[in-house]
């Protein structure tokens, strides 16, 4: 196996680098890039079960009519906490570990631009989640909703929006920060080869959200603190007596806002275009296309944010124009389906758990692209917005699309990640239930909605007719808990079979297939020469004259690689990333509470920080 | 089996040609950008709009302020200069200059803290009004960006002391040059936008 | 025959035989779709829901019903199409056993992408240009004989005053069938430290206001599905809206902003009469309340009510101990009018049916009933309440 050596320069003890590659201490000081996937993952999970309790909680309480099951304080925590969680504890960071784990190894990199800065992000996001977590045992958990609103947001009298304001702040230093990180690894740190051209949709979405980030992320940021210092310091940005506008929050946070839903639901998109091609055995139908149309998403996705502000009073001028620009960013989107229509199209496809997955993500994401279609009707989404229509579109889109993708990702990488497969049968027994239990659950909001149920109240009565299908929905969701639930036996279960897989198991065509399962710590042992886009389905088949597809020979196409004969550099481990991102939510609770513990945590930060700059580097 | 080192930087080809610091602190900047880009945003939305004084024509002093923004301007020559010389090796100048910018820095920034403590002996506090909300919070932001620009130069004033900045290095001081330009820049947006384009002395 | 390529043992292994899977496939697809459709069939069938917005009342609320209805055909088109093609190519395409070897690898083709993108280009054009003439259309001025009504949204409740009729009331909104009513959105409250922010309705009595201090002043929204959409109530702004009822009778609404503890109970009822049932309810309702009797329980309730409750209901016609009336102008905004309760169905933001009992509950100890309730126990006793009850009952 690999050694390791320890630095020529003998530094003093605190700065005296960390070896460890095994145990507890060496994830909290790891900086690979794929140990952070897995952390990532791992964590986003957990909060994915978290989220979806506090879902299920709603759903009881919702299940009949005038029920006090949980009070409305309560109510309120929760599904304000449901938002938060998902959002921003649960879809981002799963994002994040594909990101992290997928994209030096997809261009053929042997770890990211900036390892350390890496585990940075990681820590800070799960500091974040921790963070805003807290807050239920010292006040009172958020309760103004994930996207808090101004003026209640600001007058409410618990700690909750002060702990979400500061939370989601750190959330986005964390995010920023990889976002810069990731972005640089995709343009800089290609294989030989490996034009732009020749990337993987995967890591184009990748670097589509990447750049999404690191503009929507600045403008929620002074909208967090223009929030956080109207709680906290009594200044006026939404304070409609001192001549301030509410509304500014608004704007403030769906430019944001909106960027991110392209941020939840991109990375998906990339994935189902990796798992289509491969179990359908031909390529994507029109990758440039499929990469440009994320490109035009991104693009477009700032120009559409007061389409959550129809009902505001913005004007007729402004309501169609937002209108307008919501309807054409259903055209990039209609041409990514039909390009993945097209790459099923005259193929040979497997049924596969993933591609299940893939091709219920395509399903299901369309039914909430066709209801967003509507909402762009404006006059109708009078009527529609701030109901249960609107919560079963971003459901459809959000869930049915973003989350069955990742469960897509995950079927389909973890035996690359872990070296083990995911129980095949177990796997559709888990999607059959979870796509039954999905459409229980949201379809029918489709119809509360319509028929006059609003988002976000604690209770409804009788006689609104509307108990049928809320029972129906919470009957969904309670079979959706059962397919989570189906899904973290099997993962567990994997890990009982030996650790013995192939390179490439499912006859795949991206480069991370072209290393072992699971990849060793330097990821390549020769860095590959590219030649075409899905270099490793080139080097196993071509076409013959007549158009067939046969193997190629083994050892055919042999270049040398990159670095042959070179020993390998790698970024050695450090617990100072894990130190500076401490003393952000230190200086969180100094915020609330005390200064001096501001102090603290300000000291903890620029303590790592300088451990950071003055340890010995080691690339 | 190839042997995994943890050794020092080697610099590896990159796609573009631009090391990845480089391409990092320009991406950085892109986004700080968009953070400036709300908080003056929001200043210009409420310009006019406070219900009560002070305003900006009571405490503005423009010739005052136009000093303390030469004083940062001419921060960015020094800045420049620090580079130059130890592109050229001349670790004395490299110092002198370093120091010189992260000086002129803290005169900016000392400037500012007495402008801002006569603005609130007149009545201009943090929560007065929403002039002073929008204004303190914005020149807030970028006086902390100037804060943390003055702690890196000094930073790098004390590694060249401790010879740790040789000449091979010369692209750090490249990299804190780049985010001490766009800290100036943006302050000249800020200056022009705040103070120089009359807001008058009342609710319009 | 290269082993390692073209075999690919992970995926032949771990493949199930395809026939029983592409049966089952189409027959839990069709399954997921006949529930769709099931959805679909019931949301037209539904007896008791009463805020449909795929009933509409009026012609407001007809026209976004008169936008939606097309649109939601033409997306189940679409959702046709494509889901179709979806499920027939995974089985018309789905790997048989026997078939050997590599499909041919098709793909590209600009003539399809460029038909493709424009195709959908050119349906929500269609699609875009009634949007756009309904927008301008539903945000002009309506003509004619406007009724005006101001709508103040309190936290949590909902506050009507008739500029023009002189009538200040709460809860229910009362309108004659076949006029439009012009509807000026304003919230109220206490905002930032205590401070009023301006509003440009004039809260409280017609002579003489002054804005409420009572609950926070935060954003709520007003929604009638069957009358019209929404729009927002948001503290500093003034919206404006729409709504007219074809019919006489009841249409509920309620806040669809979240604005608190109590967002769920800030409900209202629209009371469409004819044109003259109207007129004789604006004169009922600005008639002042008579005094009760003297010696009889309402009368000590009158009394307990002008002890207490003055200090934010205000009744017209209310006397004091000295048998003197207390000017409305002096009476308190900051909850709802009381001088005709009675007439009234709902009360407590129409959480709660006007009855003895609810009363009674609600008296005893508002908070324990409506979550973050700005109305506080007076501790009064069950004599005092029964008065009270006795006195609220007299307001018709």
């Amino acid at each position: 196996m690999a050694s390791v050596s320890v630095p020529a320069e003998r530094p003093r003890g605190l700065l005296r680098r960390p070896t460890a590659t095994t145990g507890f201490w060496s994830w909290v000081a790891t900086v690979d890039h794929k140990k952070i996937g897995i952390l990532y993952g791992v964590t986003a999970f957990a909060f994915f079960i978290v989220g979806g309790t506090e879902a299920l909680l709603i759903r009881l309480q919702l299940a009949q009519p005038d029920q006090n099951l949980l009070s409305p304080s309560a109510y309120n925590e929760l599904f304000t906490m449901h938002g938060i969680t998902m959002v921003f504890l649960v879809v981002m960071p799963l994002s994040a570990a594909f990101f992290n784990y997928l994209i030096p190894l997809m261009i053929g990199a042997r770890d990211v631009a900036f390892p350390r800065l890496n585990a940075f992000s990681y820590w800070a996001f799960l500091f974040a989640g921790l963070f805003i977590y807290s807050s239920w045992f010292l006040g009172g958990a958020p309760n103004g909703g994930w996207f808090g609103y101004a003026p209640n947001a600001v007058v409410d009298p618990t700690r909750g929006m002060t702990f979400y304001a500061i939370g989601l702040l750190i959330a986005g230093i964390a995010s920023t920060v990889s976002a810069v990180n990731l972005a640089v690894t995709v343009i800089n740190m290609r294989a030989p080869g490996m034009t732009l051209f020749r990337m993987p949709v995967f890591v184009w979405m990748g670097l589509v959200v990447q750049l999404l980030l690191a503009f929507s992320l600045p403008i929620i940021t002074i909208g967090l603190v223009e929030l956080l210092f109207d709680r906290r310091f009594g200044t006026h940005f939404f304070n409609p007596a001192a001549g301030g506008d509410p509304v500014l929050w608004q704007h403030l946070f769906w430019l944001f806002g909106h960027p991110e839903v392209y941020i939840l639901v991109l990375p998906a998109m990339g994935i189902v275009s990796e798992i289509l091609p491969v179990f359908s055995r031909k390529p994507l139908f029109g990758y440039q296309f499929v990469v440009f149309s994320g490109i035009a998403i991104g693009f477009i996705g700032f120009g559409v944010w007061a389409h959550h502000m129809f009902a505001v009073g913005l004007g007729p001028v402004a309501n169609t124009a937002f209108g307008i620009s919501t309807m054409i960013i259903a055209v990039p989107t209609g041409v990514k389906i039909f390009n993945w229509l097209g790459t099923l199209w005259k193929g040979d496809i497997r049924f596969t758990t993933a591609m299940l997955f893939a091709i219920g993500f395509i399903a299901m994401f369309v039914i909430g692209g066709l209801s967003g279609v509507t909402h762009a009707v404006v006059p109708s989404d009078y009527q529609q917005t701030d109901t249960y229509y609107i919560v079963a579109h971003f459901h459809y889109v959000l869930f049915g699309g973003a989350i069955f993708g990742l469960f897509g990702g995950m079927y389909y990488w973890w035996p690359k990640v872990f070296g083990r497969m995911l129980d095949e049968r177990w796997g559709k027994v888990q999607f059959w239930t979870m796509l039954v239990g999905f459409n229980l659950a949201f379809g029918p909001m489709h119809v509360l909605g319509l028929q006059g149920m609003p988002r976000r109240i604690q209770s409804y009565p009788e006689s609104l007719g509307l108990t049928f299908w809320n029972l129906v929905s919470t009957i969904g969701a309670f079979t959706i808990a059962l397919a989570v639930l189906l899904f973290l036996v099997s993962a567990v279960r994997s890990f009982r079979q030996p650790k013995e897989m192939a390179a490439d198991p499912w006859d795949a065509r991206t480069l991370e297939w072209a290393t072992s399962s699971p990849p060793p710590v330097h990821n390549f042992d020769e860095i590959p020469v590219v030649h075409a886009l899905d270099e490793v389905w080139h080097r196993k088949y071509a076409e013959t004259e007549g158009g067939r597809v046969v193997p190629v020979p083994a050892g055919g196409s042999g270049e040398p690689g990159h670095g042959e004969g070179h020993a390998i550099h790698l970024p050695g481990p450090s617990y100072y990333p894990f130190v500076a991102s401490l003393g952000l939510p230190i200086l969180g609770y100094g915020l609330i509470f005390d200064w001096w513990l501001a102090g603290v945590g300000a000291m903890v930060t620029l303590a790592g920080l300088y451990g950071w700059i003055l340890e010995p580097s080691a690339e | 089996m190839a042997t995994i080192e943890h050794a020092a930087v080697t610099e590896h080809p990159t796609s573009t040609g631009l090391p990845n610091t480089k391409l990092a602190m320009w991406l950085f900047l892109a986004s700080d950008c968009l953070l400036f880009g709300a908080l003056i945003s929001s200043y210009v939305l409420y310009r006019g709009a406070s219900l009560v004084g002070p305003y900006p024509n009571d405490v503005f002093d423009i010739p005052y302020t136009s000093v303390s923004s030469f004083v940062l301007l001419a921060s960015s020559l020094t800045m420049v200069l620090a580079l130059s010389a130890i592109q050229r090796g001349d670790h004395g100048r490299l110092r002198i200059w370093l120091l010189a910018t992260a000086m002129l820095g803290l005169t900016f920034v000392g400037g500012q803290v007495y402008e801002f403590t006569v603005f609130a002996h007149e009545g201009l506090h943090l929560t007065a009004n929403l002039f002073s909300t929008t204004f303190y919070v914005l020149t807030g932001f970028h006086g902390t960006h100037v804060a943390v620009g003055i702690l890196m130069l000094l930073t790098l004033l004390s590694f060249s002391f401790a010879g740790r900045l040789p000449q091979e290095r010369a692209e750090t001081v490249e990299l804190v040059g780049l985010y001490w330009h766009f800290v100036d820049i943006v302050w000249i947006v800020i200056f022009t936008v705040v103070y120089l384009i009359p807001t008058g002395s009342g609710p319009t | 025959m290269d082993e390692r390529c073209y075999s690919a043992p992970h995926l032949g292994a771990r493949m199930k035989l395809d026939r029983g899977d592409h049966r089952d496939v189409r027959r839990r697809t069709l399954a997921v779709l006949g529930l769709v459709a099931l959805a679909l069939v019931a949301a037209a069938c539904a007896p008791n829901a009463t805020q449909d917005s795929l009933q509409p009342a009026g012609p407001y609320a007809r026209k976004a019903y008169d936008l939606y209805v097309p649109v939601f055909w033409v997306a189940t088109a679409i959702f046709v199409v494509v889901e179709g093609l979806l499920v027939y190519f995974a089985w018309k395409y789905r790997h048989r056993k026997g078939r050997e070897g590599i499909p041919p690898q098709v793909h590209g083709n600009t003539r399809l992408e460029i038909a493709w993108t424009i195709l959908p280009a050119i349906i929500l054009a269609g699609v875009a240009v009634p949007t756009v003439t309904t927008i301008f259309d539903l945000a002009r001025e309506p003509e004619g004989d406007v009724l005006n009504v101001d709508v103040l949204g309190h936290q949590w409740w909902w506050e009507f005053d008739y500029p023009e009729e002189g009538i200040n009331t709460a809860n229910e909104l009362h309108i004659p069938t076949d006029r439009p009513v012009y509807l000026r959105l304003c919230a109220v409250g206490v905002g930032y430290q205590g401070q009023v922010a301006p509003s440009e309705c004039q809260p409280g009595p017609p002579e003489g206001s002054f804005p409420a201090t009572l609950g926070d002043s935060v954003i709520h929204s007003f929604w009638v599905p069957e009358l019209a959409g929404t729009q927002d109530v948001i503290p500093g702004r003034t919206n404006f809206m729409v709504i007219q009822a074809d019919e006489p009778g009841t249409y509920t609404g309620q806040c669809k902003e979240f604005c608190g503890l109590s967002h769920a109970y800030m409900k209202f009822t629209v009371v469409a009469h004819t044109p003259e049932d109207f007129e004789a309810w604006v004169a009922a309702q600005r008639a002042p309340a008579a005094m009760p009797s003297v010696g009889t329980p309402a009368a000590a309730g009158a009394e307990v009510f002008a002890g207490q409750c003055i200090a934010c209901h205000a009744i017209d016609g209310l006397q004091g101990p000295d048998g003197q009336p207390i000017p409305i102008q002096q009476q308190s905004n900051n909850g709802p009018n009381l001088t005709h309760f009675a007439s009234r169905g709902c009360f407590a933001g129409c959480m709660l049916e006007t009855n003895d009992e609810n009363l009674r509950r609600w008296l005893e100890d508002p908070p324990s009933v409506k979550a973050g309730s700005w109305m506080p126990s007076y501790n009064l006793t069950p004599e005092q309440i029964d008065q009270l009850i006795a006195y609220l009952n007299s307001l018709r």
